[in-house]
């Protein structure tokens, strides 16, 4: 039943969760950062190979946006958990270990959600990219800017102004992602969840207080991406 | 290295999830898309309605679907008063349950298209609409919402095609539609490459379908500029 008693389960006290749930809602955002962060590098590498990469790093960037945007994220997830210690085992046979090697599951959750990410990255900094007018890089080589203070000082900041929200969308998609890695038994917030709402038989009221939790670290980071896109745009509104 | 024989009797035994995906993905997109639009034209109204409609789209949008799942499969079960209604039935099966979960959700999403949609309609449509003397339901059924639609369309196509990759997680609350089988060869095989490659390929297929289906639509609703 639903009462006041129930409300100290969520709670820090003797009988209380609180103290795992936070644990796990840090475990959530750990493996989101990592997952971002990785995806990000994939995504920079995807959008050069689809602007300026040859014809065959054209194609293959392409087929691989294609097909991880149009394959469900757990699929990716079980690809990565199993096939990931697969790998590992054989790896581990030919180099004379005899016996299973497992991914652990943050590596491998993290590996996944950072590939699916990194396809969706690809087509946010592809747009970015192109909505830098070509002029912005050629002024700066005229002014006799070397190629990399160009990059650094001139196109990077323009680029990131305009990639800011499409990476923010990308983040969100990545911490609700994250919940997926609870799969390979990684206790992460819905994990824990998950074991706090068996054992007490409240699954109501951990289901609940975990979406809550979410809902805290999503609009959270929204409002730091927020301020982050305010930041990116200083002194530009004004001076158009 | 690579085994046809193992990747066609994968694909068969894959395709027999098909039509349970195909059947969450129909009836939670279309459930979900009659509520979006009844969300889309609350949160167009002042005061309660449009702060409910805000409320309901930040929680679904800003949770993940798969708690959303859980949520209602795990969580409802436990008040005996709903074990005792008329819902039971349904809400006992996991299947009802992840069509209520996949709806819900997909209704969040697709309301905020709508919005744009109805949003992009120029006023000036309406006022000649008025001006002709249509009533406010004619006119939203002759002139905005089929403009609307219109401008709604590219964005829903990729909301459908989300849909369509997340009934996969119903296979985590037991249904073995494409991906739970495909977790279960994995299980039985430990072939998870060939088995991602038949899975991908059959979502590739159903997802390229749909969206050459909605760029067949788009064209038919286009004016002839």
């Amino acid at each position: 039943m639903m009462g006041l008693p129930s409300l100290a389960l969520t709670g820090f006290g003797p009988t209380g969760w609180g103290a795992q749930l936070l644990w796990a809602a840090g475990m959530t955002v750990a493996v989101s950062v990592t997952a971002f962060a990785i995806g990000l590098a994939i995504g920079g590498l995807g959008a050069w190979a689809k602007l300026s990469g040859g014809r065959v790093a054209g194609w293959l960037a392409t087929a691989y946006t294609t097909v991880l945007r149009g394959v469900p994220d757990l699929l990716v997830i079980y690809l990565f958990y199993f096939g990931g210690s697969q790998v590992l085992t054989s790896i581990g046979r030919w180099m004379g270990h005899d016996g299973f090697v497992g991914l652990n599951g943050f590596t491998a959750g993290a590996l996944a959600v950072a590939v699916v990410s990194g396809a969706y990255q690809t087509e946010v900094i592809r747009g970015a990219v192109g909505a830098v007018s070509r002029g912005q890089g050629e002024a700066g080589r005229t002014l006799g800017l070397s190629r990399w203070r160009v990059l650094r000082h001139v196109l990077a900041p323009q680029i990131l102004r305009a990639a800011l929200p499409g990476m923010g969308n990308v983040w969100q998609l990545v911490v609700k992602e994250s919940a997926l890695i609870s799969v390979t038994g990684l206790v992460e917030l819905l994990r824990q969840v998950s074991v706090a709402a068996g054992s007490t038989r409240e699954p109501f009221l951990f289901y609940v207080t975990g979406a809550a939790l979410y809902l805290v670290i999503t609009s959270m980071s929204g409002a730091l991406f927020q301020a982050a896109e305010r930041h990116s745009r200083r002194g530009w509104t004004a001076a158009r | 290295m690579i085994d046809p024989a193992f990747l066609t009797d994968t694909i068969g035994q894959l395709l027999g999830g098909l039509p349970l995906t195909l059947s969450l993905s129909a009836i939670s997109i279309l459930a979900g898309g009659v509520l979006a639009l009844a969300l889309a034209l609350l949160r167009r109204s002042s005061g309660i309605g449009s702060l409910f409609v805000r409320a309901y789209v930040f929680v679904f949008r800003g949770s993940p679907l798969l708690v959303q799942i859980f949520l209602i499969y795990y969580g409802l079960s436990q008040f005996p008063a709903l074990r005792h209604s008329v819902l039971w039935p349904f809400l006992r099966q996991p299947y009802w349950c992840a069509v209520l979960a996949l709806a819900l959700n997909t209704a969040a999403y697709a309301s905020e298209i709508i919005r744009g949609g109805l949003i992009a309609v120029p006023s000036g449509m309406i006022e000649a609409g008025r001006a002709l003397g249509l009533s406010p339901f004619r006119l939203f059924r002759l002139i905005v919402l089929p403009l609307a639609v219109r401008q709604a369309l590219p964005a829903y196509g990729n909301e459908i095609v989300i849909m369509v990759k997340s009934t996969a997680l119903a296979s985590i609350i037991t249904l073995m539609e494409i991906t739970g089988i495909a977790h279960q060869i994995i299980g039985d095989t430990f072939r998870s490459f060939e088995v991602f490659l038949c899975a991908g390929a059959i979502y590739l297929a159903l997802n390229s379908l749909i969206a050459r289906g909605v760029w067949l639509i788009e064209r038919r609703l286009s004016p002839i500029v």
